[in-house]
Order: structure tokens, then sequence, then C-alpha cells
């Protein structure tokens, strides 16, 4: 589903050079949970915006279903931002003189979709908010703008779902459910990547992947110990083969 | 948007007032008569060289007489004096014109009160008088039936007064008595006219009858010339010609106003459009994250600024309409200008002129909306 071949993003600042992304092979099945772990700087946002397509790699080609990204024109990348990807950004990025239910319907919009009131009302739905659909996002607590985002980020029902730090303003509680959901998501078909600094919500994940300095410097394939969930039905079922990517032993947090 | 306001309103009232002054013009002129052609003695500079002769009453019975070319429908002689009137103990001084009986329906007028003169008044040099409505206004308080029957002085001789004049709005101040008269009790001169008024059969033989008349005129004068003839012959239509161009290049100066001004209110637009749209980075930034391509964001903004410059032309057609039907129930003009008249085409102009401005300024601005890169419109605080 997801294949970035040696993806280099450099950042030119005055003379100096910032390799946000140095080299970078990652493969990515379609119905994978995969984590992406590292410290700040460590270029998982930046993995994020190219996967997304918001942003081009400065070298390097990314392959999304099997088709080159660099090849696709401004239109045909609105297109895929639109209906093949999801994404829910760390900041939620919400449009704040617009209702809940309005903003999960704005991907509906671009994709000249009917009956979008009725799919977005279904989507706040499913993320529990179906209560505070008409209520403006300086309304909603964090944690409820951040479900708002991710009922956008579904309502187009897209291949690929990407969230950056998803519950980085949850309490626990609202957290686990997220994480419970993107499992479920998962399960049912979608390639899921999620950037978080939480290990207990990695652990809901079949495989992480941890970045440091713009490398992928460790790539577990396999099933973790403290899987909840559906997960150990999977462990037993795949066992290592959904890693396809690097390898390498696993650096200590 | 206030300029877009002011232009919009401006154009629709320039028009409005332009319309009413050449309306008015052309009502004046035409009630004048447009088929008048009036002779004058030449002012030029054959008058300097000592050859010129008056016109006189043999010119104007040769006018009546000559049957080749183009009929007159009339030929009116004038001679023109200034007089004090006294009546009681009111004094008022005014334009005489001392004329044959046609004068009233040469220069088409009409007799509010009493009856104008005859050929026999005229003959006989009777001491009778028609007045304009404005001594009428300062002798008799403007009660017409009052001044009819009544003797009045006229320079140091006593008139009857034996009609009155409906106003025609140019030429109201002033008393019409027989020529005859004129020349024994107030100017004298001999058999000499200073006008003669022709009547042309109609507005397309014009052009011919002034010919008719320079070729009798010539012959007479014995003046072989065209360019030293000691005479003119004018006519009432090129006036309203002249006047319509005179109009025409003022309207087109004062549209050239208006639409600097609609100019001018574009640029508000655009500077507005520009500062919505940098406000707006990270929206934009959104909507493009979620599928929207540029023309999305291209027709969003244009949308903004159409609806943006129509308001501000809405508002400037009440304005300009408004002040346009103000203007026409004060009802009097303002000095020169006639009240104005609305045109219903230079509303509807107006507005279009108005959301094209909308969209012409506001290209740039959502242009520069639908280029943005989606991640650096979301990174812009």
């Amino acid at each position: 589903m997801i294949q970035l071949e040696g993806v280099t993003k450099v950042y030119r600042a005055g003379a100096a050079e910032v390799r946000a992304l140095d080299n970078v092979d990652l493969t990515i099945k379609a119905g994978e949970l995969v984590a992406i772990m590292g410290p700040s700087g460590s270029g998982k946002t930046t993995m994020m915006n190219i996967l997304g397509c918001l942003d081009s790699p400065t070298s390097g080609r990314y392959l999304l279903d099997g088709i080159d990204v660099s090849d696709l024109d401004d239109d045909q990348l609105a297109d895929v931002r639109g209906r093949k990807i999801g994404f829910v950004f760390q900041s939620y990025n919400l449009l704040s003189r617009t209702s809940a239910v309005v903003n999960v319907e704005l991907p509906l919009l671009y994709s000249n979709t009917r009956s979008r009131r009725t799919r977005a009302a279904a989507a706040l739905a499913e993320v529990g908010l179906a209560d505070r659909a008409e209520h403006l996002p300086n309304e909603l607590s964090g944690g409820q703008q951040q479900r708002v985002a991710i009922a956008r980020a579904l309502v187009t029902e897209p291949a690929v779902l990407l969230a950056d730090e998803p519950t980085g303003n949850l309490d626990s509680t609202a957290s686990g459910e997220i994480a419970r959901m993107l499992v479920k998501l998962s399960d049912a078909g979608r390639t899921v990547v999620l950037i978080t600094h939480e290990t207990e919500i990695a652990s809901y994940a079949k495989r992480v992947v941890k970045l440091l300095d713009g490398r992928v410097v460790a790539d577990s394939g396999g099933p973790d110990k403290n899987r909840h969930g559906a997960g150990d039905r999977d462990a037993a079922a795949n066992g290592n083969d959904a890693g396809d990517g690097v390898s390498v032993t696993e650096v200590a947090n | 948007m206030l300029g877009i306001m002011i232009g919009v309103a401006a154009v629709i009232l320039l028009v409005a007032l332009g319309n009413g002054t050449s309306a008015r013009l052309n009502e004046q002129i035409t009630s004048l008569g447009t088929n008048l052609i009036g002779v004058l003695q030449s002012r030029g500079s054959v008058a300097t060289s000592g050859k010129t002769q008056p016109l006189t009453d043999k010119d104007v019975k040769a006018l009546q007489q000559d049957t080749q070319g183009p009929r007159f429908s009339s030929v009116t002689p004038v001679k023109q004096a200034s007089a004090v009137l006294a009546f009681q103990n009111s004094l008022w001084r005014t334009s005489i014109v001392g004329s044959s009986r046609e004068y009233l329906t040469a220069f088409h007028r009409t007799m509010a009160a009493g009856n104008f003169y005859t050929d026999g008044d005229v003959n006989t040099s009777n001491r009778v008088a028609v007045l304009g409505p404005k001594p009428v206004e300062r002798l008799f308080g403007g009660r017409s039936v009052d001044a009819l029957g009544q003797t009045i002085r006229i320079g140091r001789q006593s008139f009857q007064v034996v009609g009155v004049l409906v106003p025609n709005g140019l030429n109201d101040d002033i008393a019409v008595m027989p020529i005859s008269a004129t020349r024994n009790y107030l100017v004298g001169g001999g058999d000499t006219v200073d006008q003669i008024v022709v009547e042309a059969t109609s507005q397309a033989t014009v052009p011919p009858t002034m010919n008719k008349i320079t070729r009798i005129l010539m012959d007479r004068h014995k003046v072989h010339d065209p360019d030293q003839k000691d005479f003119e012959v004018r006519s009432n239509l090129e006036l309203l010609r002249q006047y319509t161009q005179v109009s025409d290049v003022l309207t087109l100066f004062l549209f050239i106003i208006a639409a600097i001004s609609l100019f001018v209110g574009g640029i508000g637009i655009m500077n507005i459009m520009l500062v919505t749209v940098t406000e707006r980075t990270r929206e934009i930034g959104i909507r493009k994250a979620v599928g929207a391509r540029r023309k999305a964001i291209l027709k969003q903004f244009l949308i903004e600024s159409v609806v943006l410059a129509g308001v501000g032309g809405l508002i400037g057609v009440v304005v300009g309409v408004g002040l346009s039907l103000l203007g026409k129930t004060l009802g009097a003009s303002f000095g020169q200008f006639a009240p104005p008249e609305l045109s219903a085409g230079s509303v509807v102009l107006a507005f279009t002129v108005s959301l094209c401005v909308g969209l012409f300024f506001g290209a740039y601005p959502a242009n520069r909306a639908a280029r943005m890169r989606p991640i650096d419109a979301l990174r812009y605080e």
C-alpha cells in the first residue's frame, strides 16, 4: 500500500542544511496498524506530511497504492488527499468559525458527495459526539476537538488513515477509546499509521517503527508483549511476516 | 468598498443629471421650434469695412414674396429694445420685442389670457402690448386676469395690455408689441429690423431653406461672394446639435470620473481580499489538506470578492437612485441643471460593472490563495 524508497527531505536554513529525512525505506501493507515513534526532530512529522501528500521529498520515491505520487498533478494530489487519505493533525486544524458537523463535512464537499450532512453526522456519532454536532470548536474540549478531527479524517472512508499524536491531548480513558477505535479500523481493512510518544498507545499497534535523526533505526515487524483487544489472535496468525522494512535491533527508549 | 459605492452612486446620479439636462435642453429648443432660422446682421470683419447694410422691411418683404424653392411657413421681423414698465407703484425693466402678429406662432407661444395683437394694430401702430409672465408677476402679482385691459407705461408712453403669454422657460421676461409701435415710440431706426425669423416647413427642409434665404438676401444686398455677406443665417437645429455635443462631452467627462472611482474601489476590494486571504492562510491549508482543488479555493474567494463588490454596488444603487429621485421631487433645477431623469439602463450597467470590478480585482488575491502549498499554509501562525 505504502512504499517509501530512499526518501530524503532536506531543508535549507540559510547556509545550513537540515536533513529531516535521510534515505528512508519503508513498506507498509494494506490493513497494517503502524506506530511511528522517536524523539523530537527525528523526522516523524516530516514523514507523515510526505505520506499525506502535503509535502514532497527532495529525493526518493513515494508509491501510494502502486502509484508514484510525484507523477500526479495538483488536482490529482488534492483528490488523493481528499479521498484516499484521512489525516488527523496534532493541532486538530479545525475551521474555528464552523460547527463540528460542517467541519466533518468538509472533505465530502470537495469530493462532490451527496447527502453530506447525513454521512458527517454518522461519522460524528461513531466518535461519540452526535450530541455536539452543532457546536463550534471553541465550545468543545481538546479531546472532543480531537475526536471531531478523527471523524473528519474518516468521513470519506479513506484507505489510509494518518494520525499525528491523535491522543496527545486526551486523558487516559479517551486515549484508550481512540486507540481501540484505530485497532477496529485497521481490523476492518484500513491502513493506519500513527505517530505517538506514548508506549501505551504504541502497544496497540502491531508494528512499531522508530526514527532517529531522519533514519529508521528500528522496525518491529511482529507483535508486541502488551497487546490489547483483538491483537492477540493477530499475533498468532501473522507471526513476523508483517515486517518488510529494515529490521534492526531495537534501540532502548 | 466605499469606492465601489461612490462609483456606482455617482454613475447613476450623473447619468440621471445628464439625461435630465439634455432632455430639458431638447425640450426648450424643440419648444422654440427646431425649424426656426434666424437672420441677423453680420458682426464679422465685413462689418468693419463699412459695407454692411442693415436688414430692412424690404428684405422681409422680399423673403415673403419669393416663390422659388422651398416654402417658408412664416417670415417674422423682430426689433429688440429694453424699457421700463410702470404700473401704479411698480416698476420693472424688461426686454421689448417689436414684431408682426406672426410672432405668436413663429415662436411657439400660447396665450394665457387675452389675445395677441393683429395686423390692424401693426398697420395703425396701435399702442398695445402682450406681456410675458415675468412682468405680470412683477406688476400684477402674477394675476393675468388683472393685467388684461390695464394701461401701463412703457418707456414714456402708455400702452394697453391686451394679452398675457404662457411661460416657456426661456423668454418669459418680455413684452411684445407691434413693430411699428416700437419704432414710433421706443427706438426709431426707420425701417430696419434687428432680426428676421424664418420658419421652415420641417426639420428636413431647414438646410435648403437656409440656402434660399442666403440667395435672396445676397441678391438684395448686391453681394456676390458668400464670404462677403453682411448678414448671418443661423438655425436652431445647429444650436441644438452644438448643445448636444457639449453635453455629450460633459457626460463623458463625468463618466470618466465615475470610472476612476470604481477603479479605486476595485483596488480597495483587492486589498481587503489580500488581507482576508493572508488571515485565512491556515484555513486554506486545511481545506487543501482535506481535498480542495485549486479551482475550488479560487472559486471560493472570487465569490467572496464579487459579493463584497456587489454589496457596495447595491448600496451605491440605493444611494444613486435615492438622490436622483430626491432631486426630481425637489422639482426645480439646481441652477443650471434640470431635474435628474433616472435611467434604468444606467442602474443595471453600474451594478453589473461593480460585479465585474469585484471579479477582476478579486482575481489576484484568489489566485494567491489557490496557489498556496498546503504544508506551508498549515504552518502559518
